[in-house]
């Protein structure tokens, strides 16, 4: 107050700032709303449509009755054969980059290469799995061919899952280990591996709502419109949650009737994902350490 | 006139008490150097004259702070008044990524100054003051950053000049750089003298004595001792003081 | 030995890696290839109609046309030859279904058995007439002379104005409106996006206090978590109504319906790229600016901002690159009407929804399915530019430190 040269100037920029300040707070608080609406409308009105037939039955009457049981197993299915082709590969990857390959043009140019794959809008991914497992390797539309094409997608996502978690562990500790005489394979097998797994097992997790999610990418690989039994070989084709509710809610055979089995299945989606953060979430705090999507 | 005086200051990080009962005051146009090892909060002590601390999560102030015989601390301060008062200097260089015209000016323009002339009147004053004109006059418009270390930190006691504060606050402000540069800095202190209330902080006993009037040993968030720099030095009261500026530890 | 041994294992290991590390990289090169080789395909087809026969009186000076030419034809908006190089005649339009202008049905046999030697004779007879008819009816002796179509020319496909993959005689294969519905129905998400995301990583990074900081940043991580094709259904469930009714449109899926949901989705990408490239900006230069008087703000706009402004290109960049490969909710809210857009309140059809809702019906190895391989193609070009442009800005921004 004192020290005031001029009190006249000192309002405008303090009245500026609170101006600035309010429309951030705003604006923020604006994408908060949009999110608690989107998740809101979603939850409240496929919360009524769960029911244990709608999660055990197959669908009905042109999929406007009974369950999508044969959606969450389809899902369910796709996720781990993802996962069983993207994790081995992914992680080996990570170890590759961070802990093995020289630094130099390489190196980067297999970031670059990660980073591009990751930049690939997933319909792409679909043209590629249908050019490549579906007609090539004669695999058909199948769980294998779906599977994987989304593990490709979910590739670069575990790569960078573990090249961070490797990246943010001190170099002392392998130092020390080879100091001991320890093998590269030792060190990292036995010192850097188990500090790494945290981060990278909560990483995967996070990686699982993402994949569940998928549609573009099992349109021509692998999901079927309409096909009332459970898979018995990897080279049957499923259903899937994504596609399902893009079926019912756009090109079923009565759109109407078909909404309520429409929000309980964006309903079982959301919860999918809101599970699989809570599960990351929780994790993080239990290792205690950081974990960062994208 | 005291220019800057504390009663009673405690200050908390959370739990951790970094500053204990501080009492103490700077008189108008002279030079204080803050002396400790580090850790003894003489840092902290520094910024809670431009309240630089509020920045920091977490840290609770208790006690008076005045500054010019007003508690900054009270409720109806502008800090941001404030801070144009105090000017500041760190430790290390930290010019923006402008030109070095555009540092100088950045105050003046924060501050509302928009007349071109007197903005630039100011920036050649006060890169005078700051002994860096000569340098710098012919380019003016290059990156602040194609200075020396040196020139970099003369170039932010300008800048801090420019707005025409009454007080400077140096937080180690020659620790990062050579010995030449430093006796430069040391020399301009010595001029700013005249026209500014100097506090000074320095983990380099040689540059207490050469610089300051007054010198104030903190040890673990406590003043152990504040006196004259000759007396501080030649005969100190108190062990502690005694080991440290005979080298025992630090 | 038993040292050898390790050794050996070690090799073995690293080798494991190396493929790994590799695998990456070809998948990108085969992702190139397989998509290339199908789509070039699209190239040294003839865009004639799935199965259909052309064909020309043997008088007749035009012996080929492109297939923008045919449709100009069939249309009726070419009437004389002369318009395309021929003798100064009025065109005779001929599709299968005009067969019973000329002969009557004892004429074509009682199973049509006689229908290719009619057809044969027809085109022989008039010498004005160009004919479609399926080759199922070309006759082996065929008295007449068969247009051989241009082949699409890469100026054609990219510059063609008309995308109707399905219609004969002679399938459009202009992607001029896919791709700038693309292009503009991303350009809406951003603007969108952009100064929400912006406002909101400024606060998260400079404003809030960590409380609200740390609530906010899981809640901006479960908006990307949300699948596309969930944001599609609330879209069309919520959203396309609304826009319906506020505008008082015929109908809600219009390109402003597909940037909304596009720019929410581009949210979470731009707020966390540009939230950490605030971060970046050194507490020190944060100081040294309030330490000089300035307010919060006039350090944000003054410091913070063009310290971190590569950065926030990078997160404009990449939101962009993620509502341009967007493909379920687009399709499912914009409507998919292939023209040129000029507003957005009306339907737009982007390039990943054209492959979504086409490639299931197109024949295997058709032109058709090249043409949507060919986009796939193009699809494939935009994105690893926008990679490469972020590469290169981060790259840049590392020079500059």
């Amino acid at each position: 107050m004192e020290f005031t040269s001029n009190p006249k100037l000192n309002k405008s920029k303090r009245m500026r700032q609170n101006f600035a300040f309010n429309v951030f707070r705003v604006l923020s608080l604006l994408v908060v709303a949009i999110l608690v609406i989107i998740l809101g409308f979603i939850i409240i009105n496929g919360i009524s449509v769960i029911s244990w037939e709608f999660l055990t039955e197959m669908p009905r009457e042109g999929m406007t009755k009974g369950g999508i049981l044969p959606a969450i197993v389809g899902t369910l299915v796709l996720v781990a054969g993802s996962l069983l082709f993207a994790c081995p590969i992914g992680i080996l990857s990570g170890i590759y980059i961070n802990e093995y390959a020289p630094h130099g043009w390489l190196k980067r140019f297999i970031k670059l290469m990660t980073n591009n794959l990751a930049g690939v809008p997933s319909i792409v991914f679909g043209l590629f799995g249908m050019a490549l497992f579906v007609n090539r390797f004669g695999f058909g539309d199948s769980i294998l061919a779906g599977s994987l094409t989304l593990g490709l997608l979910a590739l670069p996502v575990v790569i960078r899952t573990t090249e961070e978690a490797l990246k943010s562990i001190d170099n002392s500790f392998r130092i020390g280990s080879l100091a001991l005489g320890a093998t590269k394979w030792q060190t990292t097998y036995k010192v850097i591996l188990p500090i790494a797994f945290p981060n990278i097992i909560t990483g995967i997790i996070l990686s699982i709502g993402r994949v569940s999610g998928e549609t573009a990418p099992i349109l021509f690989t692998v999901a079927a419109y309409f096909l009332p039994k459970l898979p018995t070989s990897i080279f049957d084709q499923v259903m899937a949650l994504p596609y399902h509710l893009y079926v019912i809610s756009t090109s079923g055979t009565n759109i109407e009737a078909s909404r309520a089995m429409a929000y309980g299945t964006a309903f079982i989606l959301i919860l999918i994902v809101l599970i699989a953060n809570l599960l990351a979430n929780w994790l993080r705090g239990y290792f205690g350490r950081k974990v960062k999507m994208n | 006139m005291n220019s800057l005086e504390s009663k009673d200051l405690n200050l908390y990080y959370g739990d951790f008490h970094a500053l204990k009962n501080i009492t103490m005051s700077m008189k108008k146009n002279e030079v204080t150097a803050f002396i400790g090892p580090s850790g003894c909060g003489k840092s902290t002590y520094l910024r809670c004259f431009n309240r630089m601390n509020d920045l920091i999560d977490n840290v609770r102030i208790t006690g008076e702070v005045l500054v010019d015989g007003v508690d900054i601390y009270q409720k109806n301060i502008l800090v941001d008044d404030l801070r144009k008062h105090v000017g500041m200097v760190f430790q290390k260089p930290n010019p923006f990524p402008k030109s070095i015209f555009e540092n100088v000016a950045y105050g003046l323009r924060v501050n509302g100054s928009k007349d071109k002339k007197l903005i630039e009147e100011r920036v050649e004053v006060s890169l005078k003051q700051a002994a860096l004109w000569d340098e710098v006059k012919d380019k003016l418009k290059k990156s602040a950053f194609e200075l020396s270390g040196g020139q970099q930190q003369r170039l932010c006691i300008a800048r801090a000049l420019a707005i025409e504060p009454s007080v400077l606050l140096m937080d180690e402000p020659a620790s990062a750089l050579d010995p030449i540069s430093t006796a430069k800095i040391e020399e301009l202190i010595y001029e700013l003298k005249n026209d500014y209330t100097i506090v000074i902080v320095t983990h380099n006993m040689q540059q207490a004595g050469r610089v300051s009037d007054y010198t104030a040993f903190f040890y673990l968030g406590e003043l152990v001792e504040f006196r004259k720099t000759k007396n501080l030095f030649t005969s100190p009261k108190d062990t502690r003081t005694q080991n440290y500026v005979t080298g025992r530890f630090g | 030995m038993k040292r050898y041994f390790h050794n050996f294992g070690e090799r073995i290991i690293e080798g494991i890696l190396t493929l790994s590390g590799a695998v990456t990289s070809l998948t990108v090169v085969l992702i190139v290839v397989f998509l290339f080789k199908e789509g070039l395909g699209i190239f040294s087809q003839q865009p004639i109609a799935e199965g259909g026969v052309i064909a020309v009186n043997n008088q007749n000076p035009v012996k080929q046309l492109s297939a923008k030419e045919v449709k100009e034809i069939f249309d009726e908006n070419i009437k004389n030859w002369k318009e395309i190089g021929g003798q100064d005649a009025p065109i005779k339009t001929f599709r299968l279904d005009d067969i019973t202008d000329y002969y009557s049905e004892e004429q074509l046999g009682k199973d049509f058995e006689l229908l290719p030697q009619r057809l044969s004779e027809l085109v022989s007879k008039e010498p004005n007439i160009i004919a479609f008819f399926p080759d199922e009816y070309l006759s082996k002796d065929f008295q007449g002379h068969q247009i051989k179509l241009e082949n699409i020319s890469a100026g054609d496909f990219l510059g063609g104005t008309e995308w109707y993959p399905t219609i004969s005689p002679a399938v459009q294969m202009g992607v001029l409106p896919l791709i700038l519905g693309t292009l503009w129905v991303s350009l809406g998400a951003i603007l969108i996006a952009l100064p929400l995301g912006l406002a909101t990583s400024i606060y998260l990074a400079e404003i809030a206090s960590k409380r609200v900081r740390n609530t906010m940043k899981p809640v901006i991580e479960l908006l990307a978590g949300i699948p596309s094709v969930v944001y599609g259904f609330f879209g069309l469930v919520v959203l396309v109504p609304l826009i319906q009714e506020m505008f008082g449109l015929p109908v809600g899926e219009t390109a402003l319906a597909g940037s909304i949901i596009l720019g929410i989705m581009a949210l979470p990408t731009i707020i966390s790229v540009s939230d950490d490239a605030m971060r970046t900006t050194p507490r020190a230069m944060k100081e040294a600016s309030l330490a000089l008087g300035a307010t919060k703000w006039q350090t944000i706009y003054k410091v913070v901002i063009p310290y971190s402004i590569s950065g926030i290109s990078t997160a404009a960049i990449l939101g962009i690159g993620r509502a341009i490969g967007e493909t379920m909710a687009v399709l499912m809210v914009t409507g998919n009407a292939s023209v040129i857009p000029t507003t957005f309140l009306e339907p737009v059809r982007t390039i990943p929804a054209t492959i979504a809702a086409e490639l299931g019906e197109a024949p295997q190895g058709g032109i058709h399915f090249q043409a949507l391989f060919a986009l796939g193609c193009i699809l494939f070009l935009m994105t690893l530019i926008i990679n490469v442009s972020v590469d290169l800005v981060s790259a840049k921004k590392k020079e500059n430190r």
